[in-house]
């Protein structure tokens, strides 16, 4: 691809999701952080988490937004901050073709964040798979459990401090 | 008449035969059974268990339990450096590994500044289309003998051994390559796999036929399948299905065409989506073709980047590779057209080490399954096999 | 066939072992319980398949634990998997052999050091007879492991214990590199 083709087409898609972005922050104001337009992957970021599905609702059945394809939920550790997080990567499939990725963090111990399971049925699973890797809670959520680990599985393994159990019902677990 | 109707239970009817006699039919009473399906089956694709809430034969639920397979792909991915990654990637989808070392690759090579040969692209984009005729054989084989139907398994295996020796010559493995690395490719295709290649396809090209006539127009296969498992457009964009299962479902929606990546915009290929003449739209048939028409598509493809390649003459694959891959910091979610769905790597540097900071896979079987709830109330425990042999799971990706 | 000791008399009497016998008809007809979880599987299945056919061995997989005597483990075990594993491994009626298809059920693979839910290699949980090595193995490679399994079959004798039965092979086992060694210089000599 040319070097120079290559930049016009990722500001273009960021351009996109910047327009996106303004509508969201005309209706929300100060719930929602401002816009990172980095040429990678642009997000925001919701500052007031408890209106998160309503931001998530508002995303996708606003006509201009119509943000229907929820590609990705993925949980996050942030260490320094002590906090945890989920970032979501959303896209108008089909329709206006904009896509952005929209950050939420809570609090590392007994943080919640709201569920989006409604919303889109893909954070249906991610949310729990979120939940079984990070330990965060999902407000609202139909099904909260873990879903890969085992149900008595003790700690939750994609934090940074997390140390593997010797015995899981008398099998030595590390080699 | 009315009050012995009124005053019998709903499970029985009451049936007049004229002359003041009746007909009593009460049903067998029925009481709803919990029946596990798997890990251990020999349907369910690998170790997947269904928990189904059966009355009768009927399936009220079946709802899936994953986690037999969870191989902690993600807490490898931060311990491991970049290029390290490459081969667990492979064994999460095994059945496409060329096309998942691809996604990989595309995803970290947007936090790097590196300039890919051209001729690596097109050896990139043959092997990644060699590989999903492979694993649509695989899913076809596999659908077809989970109905019932043996010789067809036969068939796509004996043709898949030709791919597979194939991409043996050009990586050294048969099937988990480590082929495709960031910023290149392992090795140079070998003199001579360029002309067996295009031997492959036109060998191919009747063999897809055979197996159309054998067993996508078979009648017992078409009423099996057809109107099985239907599922609305709207409904497949919301659970987050991609690839055939989005298109079996006539949403038109092929990264290739839609987001492209690597040298695809200059390949000239069509979005396979049913016509609804064969099946009905959004049923495990349409599903099935789709699959069924994205090998003969794939053909073409191959055909045209065996033309456009660029010759080697003494090409080094690994010229453009650095010596430690340390991406800028900064996010990235990067995808590619897996032949089960969309393959989404969101990647986190931090710009100072050569580990990622987190390295998330979207896989796209896990998406497609999670709809199974859905897609198996009021079916048939028969149908539920061939909704999950249509869904195409491979539960390496669905656990990692 | 392997009828060591066989000798046919003029009204075709066979003269051979029980041992022989029992062991003849169970090495010629392994029915396995492919336990197929994960890669290994798809290798397991190609060698079942047209190009490297294993029921020219009389090798013809089963689904049910309770209709075969050989459980190949191919793939990697989890420890939610692993309960279950021990529990098939019980359903088998004996005889019954377990063959380690791959690293991942030989050790724990490539992911023995920073997975935590894998199972590092399953002899923690079941006693293994056979082990191949290999990521995936090659299907010669598992052919070869198959055939170890039978060559173990045929060690076996009525009134020995499975550990007595896996030393004889241990000692019965020698480098065929000798014997072709043995052979080339016979033949250069010749």
């Amino acid at each position: 691809m040319e070097e120079s083709q290559g930049t016009i087409g990722q500001s273009a898609v960021v351009e996109a999701s910047r327009a996106a972005y303004a509508i969201i922050r005309e209706k929300f104001a100060d719930a929602v952080s401002e816009f990172d337009a980095n040429p990678t992957m642009p997000f925001f970021e919701i500052l007031d988490t408890s209106r998160w599905s309503e931001i998530a609702l508002f995303m996708r059945d606003n006509a201009s937004l119509r943000f229907t394809y929820m590609a990705c939920l993925s949980g996050m550790d942030y260490p320094e901050d002590a906090k945890l997080g989920i970032v979501c990567n959303l896209e108008s499939l089909g329709e206006h073709g904009h896509r952005i990725a929209v950050k939420v963090k809570c609090d590392r111990d007994g943080g919640a964040i709201p569920s989006v399971a409604n919303v889109w049925k893909t954070a249906d699973w991610h949310e729990r798979e979120a939940f079984d890797m990070y330990g965060m809670l999902f407000t609202g959520h139909p099904d909260l459990r873990r879903i890969l680990c085992p149900e008595d599985w003790e700690g939750y393994p994609l934090r940074k401090d997390y140390e593997v159990q010797e015995n899981y019902h008398g099998i030595k677990v590390p080699y | 008449m009315q009050e012995l109707e009124q005053a019998v239970n709903r499970s029985v009817r009451v049936i007049p035969q004229g002359e003041g006699r009746v007909t009593i039919e009460k049903d067998l009473s029925s009481e709803e059974m919990i029946l596990n399906m798997g890990p251990q089956h020999p349907s369910t694709h690998g170790v997947l268990r269904l928990e189904c809430k059966t009355d009768g034969e009927v399936v009220t639920e079946a709802e899936p339990y994953l986690g037999y397979l969870h191989r902690c792909f993600e807490k490898h991915a931060e311990v491991v450096d970049y290029p390290g990654i490459v081969p667990f990637v492979d064994r999460m989808d095994y059945l496409a590994a060329m096309n998942s070392e691809f996604a990989y690759c595309i995803a970290v090579e947007k936090l790097l500044d590196v300039e890919i040969p051209r001729r690596v692209e097109f050896m990139r984009v043959i092997v990644s289309e060699l590989n999903r005729i492979a694993s649509h054989l695989v899913a076809i084989g596999t659908y077809a003998i989970d109905l019932g139907a043996f010789t067809p398994f036969l068939f796509c295996f004996r043709d898949r051994e030709h791919i597979m020796s194939l991409l043996e010559w050009a990586s050294g493995a048969r099937m988990l390559y480590n082929y495709i690395w960031i910023g290149g490719a392992s090795f140079d295709f070998p003199p001579g796999f360029k002309e067996r290649t295009a031997e492959f396809v036109n060998y191919f090209r009747p063999k897809a036929l055979e197996l159309q006539r054998l067993l996508t127009e078979n009648e017992i296969f078409v009423k099996r399948t057809k109107g099985i498992g239907m599922m609305p457009p709207d409904v497949a964009v919301n659970y987050g299905w991609s690839g055939p299962m989005l298109r079996g479902s006539g949403v038109e929606w092929d990264l290739r065409k839609h987001d492209p990546y690597s040298i695809y915009p200059e390949l000239d290929f069509k979005v396979c989506v049913p016509d609804g003449k064969h099946s009905d739209i959004g049923d495990s048939l349409s599903r099935h073709l789709v699959r069924a028409y994205e090998m003969v598509e794939s053909l073409s493809m191959i055909e045209q980047c065996l033309d456009k390649m660029p010759d080697a003459n003494g090409f080094d694959p690994r010229s453009a590779i650095a010596k430690r891959i340390r991406p800028k910091a900064g996010e990235v979610y990067g995808r590619a057209e897996n032949p089960r769905g969309e393959l989404g790597f969101y990647i986190v540097s931090d710009g100072k080490s050569t580990k990622p900071v987190r390295c998330k896979a979207r896989s796209s079987c896990f998406v497609n399954l999670s709809a199974m709830k859905e897609l198996s109330m009021g079916q048939l425990i028969p149908d539920l096999v061939a909704i999950i042999g249509s869904i195409d799971i491979v539960l390496g990706e669905v656990d990692r | 066939m392997g009828l060591l000791d066989a000798k046919i008399s003029n009204h075709n009497v066979l003269v051979t072992s029980v041992d022989n016998v029992l062991n003849w008809a169970r090495l010629s007809s392994l029915w396995p319980m492919g336990f197929g979880l994960a890669c290994c599987a798809i290798e397991m299945m190609a060698t079942n398949a047209s190009n490297y056919d294993l029921e020219r061995f009389g090798i013809f997989p089963r689904s049910s634990p309770r209709q075969s005597d050989l459980m190949i483990v191919a793939g990697t075990v989890t420890m939610k998997m692993a309960e279950r594993v021990i529990r098939l491994y019980e359903q088998m009626p004996e005889p019954r052999y377990v063959l380690s298809m791959g690293s991942c059920s030989n050790c724990g693979g490539p992911y023995w050091k920073h997975g935590y839910h894998v199972l590092k290699g399953v002899d923690r949980i079941i006693p293994v007879d056979v082990y191949v090595p290999g990521c995936p193995p090659r299907p010669e490679a598992l052919i070869g492991g198959l055939m170890k399994v039978q060559e173990l079959i045929r060690m076996e004798q009525i009134g020995i214990s499975r550990a007595e039965a896996l030393k004889k092979l241990e000692e019965k086992s020698f480098d065929p590199g000798i014997v072709l060694e043995h052979q080339r210089k016979s033949q250069a000599v010749s």
